[in-house]
């Protein structure tokens, strides 16, 4: 079996809730990314997408289970994993470019100055903001914020980017600029990126693979659905390929209408739909050795 | 019509103007009459001494001690500068030596709950003590009347440094906070360069308020010790009932507590940020 880039094994998170038990808000959640994957998870709040990538950024703790990154285990924060944070999380005292150069020179300490200056203003003219880059976070929108944050992350070149629901405090014009944005820097980087999102539209757009999380408590990674468009994409184009409406229509039936009772595979694993190709959305055929599998269960049940 | 700074310039000077008309006008000597009798003047009543000196009797020791105030002709007769300067040095001294414990302090107890919890009942009980009630204990221990002056001023003004430090640091924004985690920042780097400019407002909202109370509680101090200093020539002037300089000492302290409290003001815009 060949190792993927990374490795989320059996991973869950136990609250205690106020009358004294507990509270599961998701468990044995498996997956794998491959390097140079954009994968987007979605799943309705309070089934812990959020917690997921924190646990995946190490700045929070998973109740069992486990995450491997190139054969290492994740153990608290590290460079080699950039977060771009819903509230942008600038530092309020810094200009935009001190913003980046901080975190560059953070990730390269021997780096000359000079040269940590070129490199900061290379990804701050990449989200078009060198005009800005004097400027502290409290004399820019909402949108030039995380335009600075997502250049922050990139800057340092982090083996895997962490994006927890980047857009989602932003106006939907601002955010589909952005979204473009977006879709060009990860055209020229191919980065390995984990993100979570709402917007279906979002996802689609972005992603490679959608993960669909079941409600919580008790929270699972039920499908992950493969994103069939060519790239490089465009917001103004992509709704013109078939397998868009087909992709959109399954995503939207999953969070409408399935996403209470739905289930990965015997061993944990997310389904994995291809609805672009497959005609029966909604019961995907199992392959023939999960047959099996399936049916030795069945039997042990019975 | 004149912008609202000139119009509160205006009203401030009229202000003014009243109020030292007004007690100018109550603060007269009594016509000299012959109602008097023997036996009033025997006992002085009728003398200009005993009364509230007029503005322009303040005036004019403030004049003469202002166009000489470095002069010193011996341990009792210094200029107003001189005494100034004792002060505000007996001010800087404690008040720098409360920062370098405070500020490392308030760090440690803002950064650790533990070291919270640990300390918390002991600076309850210690801040509400009047730094004037150390005087005697630091008296006897010091045994040194100027450096005593010092620690009383180095005790009052720890308290607001100390937990507006803690305050400050222990409520950096965590997304702050994860941002130095994410870059792999170590405690040290963390504090300096996150903590310390995420906490600097309150910490300098602290120092102003430290910096105020030294000033007050300098004047008493000095009352107490002796020897040189604003306080103790205010004390020197009542014994020697020249009331117009107690008016004219108690404006110059009015004026230096502002200058410090400006100086501090400045401090705290350099280090504000909006979010």
């Amino acid at each position: 079996m060949s190792k993927s880039f990374l490795e989320v094994d059996g991973l869950s998170k136990v609250y205690p809730d106020r009358q004294g038990g507990e509270l599961t808000v998701f468990e044995d959640i498996r997956f794998a990314l491959q390097k140079g994957e954009f994968v987007c998870i979605i799943g309705h709040s309070g089934c812990g997408k959020s917690t997921i990538l924190n646990v995946l950024a190490g700045l929070d703790e998973a109740s069992t289970g486990n995450v491997v990154m190139n054969s290492k285990e994740v153990k608290g924060p590290g460079l080699e994993r950039g977060v771009v944070f819903q509230n942008y999380s600038l530092l309020p005292w810094k200009t935009a470019l001190n913003n980046i150069i901080f975190a560059v020179k953070a990730r390269w300490p021997s780096w000359s100055k000079e040269k940590v200056r070129e490199h900061s203003e290379r990804y701050l003219k990449m989200v078009g903001l060198d005009h800005a880059m004097d400027r502290k976070p409290s004399q820019l929108s909402g949108g030039m914020r995380q335009r600075v944050s997502i250049a922050r992350a990139f800057a340092t070149q982090p083996e895997l980017l962490l994006l927890d629901e980047p857009f989602g405090a932003l106006d939907a014009l601002t955010r589909g600029v952005i979204q473009d944005e977006l879709v060009k820097i990860w055209e020229e980087t191919r980065q390995t990126v984990f993100m979570i999102t709402h917007d279906v539209d979002e996802a689609i757009l972005l992603s490679d693979r959608i993960f669909l999380m079941s409600n919580g408590p008790n929270a699972r990674i039920a499908e992950s659905v493969k994103v069939n468009l060519p790239h490089p994409r465009s917001r103004a184009t992509i709704f013109q390929n078939p397998a868009h409406q087909k992709i959109r229509h399954y995503l939207v039936d999953f969070l409408v209408n399935r996403s209470g009772s739905a289930l990965p595979e015997q061993d944990g694993s997310p389904r994995v739909v291809d609805p672009s190709t497959d005609e029966l959305t909604s019961e995907p055929v199992p392959a023939e050795s999960e047959t099996k599998t399936e049916t030795t269960a069945r039997a042990v049940n019975a | 019509m004149a912008s609202l700074n000139v119009r509160a310039a205006l009203l401030s000077v009229s202000f003014l103007i009243l109020a030292l008309g007004m007690w100018e006008m109550a603060t007269q000597p009594p016509a000299a009459t012959e109602a008097t009798s023997e036996y009033e003047l025997l006992m002085g009543v009728s003398g200009s001494e005993s009364r509230v000196p007029p503005p322009s009797a303040v005036i004019k020791v403030a004049w003469a001690e202002l166009s000489n105030p470095f002069y010193d002709a011996g341990a009792n007769d210094k200029g107003i500068g001189i005494q100034l300067a004792y002060s505000v040095y007996r001010v800087l001294t404690g008040y720098l030596a409360a920062m370098a414990i405070a500020l490392p302090l308030g760090f440690l107890i803002g950064m650790s709950p533990l070291m919270y919890k640990a300390l918390n009942p002991y600076i309850q009980v210690l801040r509400p003590i009047s730094p004037l009630a150390w005087m005697p204990l630091a008296l006897f221990i010091i045994q040194d009347s100027d450096a005593s002056a010092i620690f009383v001023i180095f005790i009052c003004s720890i308290w607001p440094m100390l937990l507006n430090t803690a305050f400050g640091v222990a409520n950096v924004r965590s997304d702050w906070v994860n941002v130095a985690r994410t870059h792999e920042l170590n405690p040290f780097k963390t504090a300096i360069t996150v903590i310390l400019p995420a906490a600097a407002p309150t910490i300098l909202t602290g120092m102003r308020i430290s910096i105020g109370i030294a000033w007050l509680v300098i004047v008493a101090a000095e009352m107490l010790v002796g020897g040189t200093g604003i306080g103790y020539y205010v004390w020197n002037e009542w014994n020697n009932l020249d009331l117009a300089s107690v008016i004219f000492s108690i404006l110059m302290i009015g004026v230096v507590g502002m200058l410090l409290d400006l100086a501090l003001g400045k401090a705290q815009k350099l280090v504000e940020y909006k979010e």
